[in-house]
């Protein structure tokens, strides 16, 4: 599910507007009960599944990790950093914001401070991203997200001291 | 005294890095190792630099051992997933290699092995907090249990120059945070800069939980120059040192890197929250005691224990 390799790519929908839509999207009872009607039957799910990606591929070049990290990324996919670094940038960037691997194109994380940082959110860039799941690949992230699975997806950095590390739970 | 020693006790601490050939021996490590040893506390062995093929850093390392003086593991995401990155550690740790440096590597496409998959399974946090939480909570990243538990000194690197130059002290902020204890800088030419950085990671105070080395390297030549620049990610190289570089007569260029190298080191080390030097210098390992002599720099001597500790 991996084969195409990870492009940066600017989102075409703005900051803003993400996370305007952040809100309404947030876990409720609702959205709860949905999901948990979409999972029941192979084929919703497909379907659900198939039109999230066409969505999100189109607003953030998604490549469905199944693990979304858009929320706290200024909305700018992590998993387009050809090295998949979901903590930020690594120490290549140009000096001209440009990436490393791809010289033509904007690094993420260049971008995604500039959109957290128009919208005031410059601390979500500090919390620590756990490994990701590779088994998640091709899953429906809203429903992942709405049935409480992506509660573990980051923590905040003082938490890192204790407990029981980076180790999602089995 | 080790490095961790060292660090712990306040004093100037000096760094270098050896580069392992391309090719099944060690003899050249050994000799390298045996030429630094009275000159730096501890030497970074690299991890297939620049994605080049080359002898693996922990067998590097171990040669590093066994010259008389302390290695630093250096450990990439680029080629390993995370069951092999652990192995690593436990076999690093049972043989007596106690320093590791985690970055993320340097992508395969600028390598000699241009196709190869890039594998970045865990990022550099990622790969500090696990190795951390090996050492201290005794378990791996599955949960499951070690006995017993590696013993290790964790280094991170940071990039001060590279954009977004807002958030390069706060992701050392994440770096330490996961774990680590010291940090080697990319080469400083932009003294200014640095310190630029080096406040902010200040006003974090991050240098109180973490040792900041800061990088420092000598340009051979114009040529060198001009291929760091063009080749090698992530290093800027301002006008003025290729100016001055250019200014003198090829045969003396290396002579003026050296003097160069040793005007940065002597003016970081001014510079509040500097507890010492990396040499970036791999390839160019004889260059170290004119450096450190043009800058006046000793660390002090104490009889080195011979375990690599």
């Amino acid at each position: 599910v991996t084969a195409a390799s990870p492009v940066p790519v600017h989102p075409r929908l703005g900051a803003r507007v993400a996370y305007r839509l952040q809100q309404v999207l947030r876990p409720n009872a609702g959205y709860r009960w949905l999901s948990a009607r979409i999972e029941t039957a192979g084929s919703a799910r497909r379907l659900f599944t198939g039109a999230e990606r066409q969505a999100k591929e189109k607003l953030f070049g998604c490549r469905m990790c199944g693990q979304c990290a858009l929320p706290v990324t200024g909305y700018v996919c992590p998993m387009g950093c050809p090295k998949e670094l979901r903590n930020g940038p690594c120490g290549g960037v140009g000096a001209d914001g440009s990436c490393e691997v791809y010289p033509e194109r904007r690094c993420v994380w260049v971008d995604a401070y500039d959109r957290a940082a128009s919208a005031g959110r410059t601390a979500d860039l500090r919390l620590l991203h756990r490994p990701a799941d590779h088994r998640r690949w091709g899953q429906s992230s809203w429903l992942n997200y709405w049935q409480d699975r992506d509660e573990d997806l980051w923590t905040a950095g003082a938490t890192a001291e204790a407990g029981r590390g980076p180790g999602a739970h089995p | 005294v080790s490095l961790r020693e060292r660090l712990a006790s306040g004093s100037f601490a000096v760094t270098a890095e050896i580069s392992p050939p391309r090719g099944a021996s060690t003899q050249k490590i050994t000799e390298t190792a045996a030429q630094l040893k009275d000159w730096v506390d501890a030497v970074n062995v690299t991890d297939n630099q620049g994605s080049h093929a080359r002898l693996a850093s922990w067998a590097g390392s171990l040669a590093v051992i066994a010259a008389g003086l302390e290695p630093v593991m250096q450990m990439t995401c680029r080629d390993r997933n995370r069951i092999a990155l652990q192995s690593d550690l436990l076999g690093a740790s049972a043989l007596g290699i106690r320093n590791i440096l985690v970055m993320t590597g340097d992508h395969p496409r600028f390598g000699d092995h241009p196709g190869a998959k890039p594998v970045f399974d865990l990022d550099s946090v990622q790969l500090l907090w696990t190795l951390r939480t090996m050492r201290d909570q005794h378990v791996l990243l599955s949960g499951r249990k070690l006995a017993p538990a590696p013993d290790c000194f964790l280094g991170a690197v940071e990039n001060p120059f590279a954009p977004p130059a807002e958030f390069r002290a706060e992701r050392l902020g994440k770096k330490v945070a996961a774990g680590a204890q010291f940090v080697q800088t990319q080469f400083v030419f932009d003294v200014p800069a640095f310190a630029r950085w080096l406040a902010q990671v200040r006003d974090l105070g991050l240098h109180e939980r973490c040792a900041v080395l800061a990088g420092v390297g000598a340009v051979r030549s114009v040529r060198a120059l001009e291929y760091m620049r063009d080749h090698v990610p992530g290093v800027e190289v301002p006008d003025d040192v290729d100016r001055r570089l250019r200014k003198v007569p090829p045969e003396k260029q290396g002579a003026e890197g050296v003097k160069l190298a040793a005007e940065i080191i002597q003016q970081v080390a001014e510079i509040p929250g500097v507890a010492g030097v990396h040499l970036l210098v791999a390839g160019n390992e004889q260059a170290v005691p004119d450096i450190l002599n043009s800058a006046g720099v000793r660390i002090s001597q104490e009889p080195r224990q011979n375990d690599g500790r």
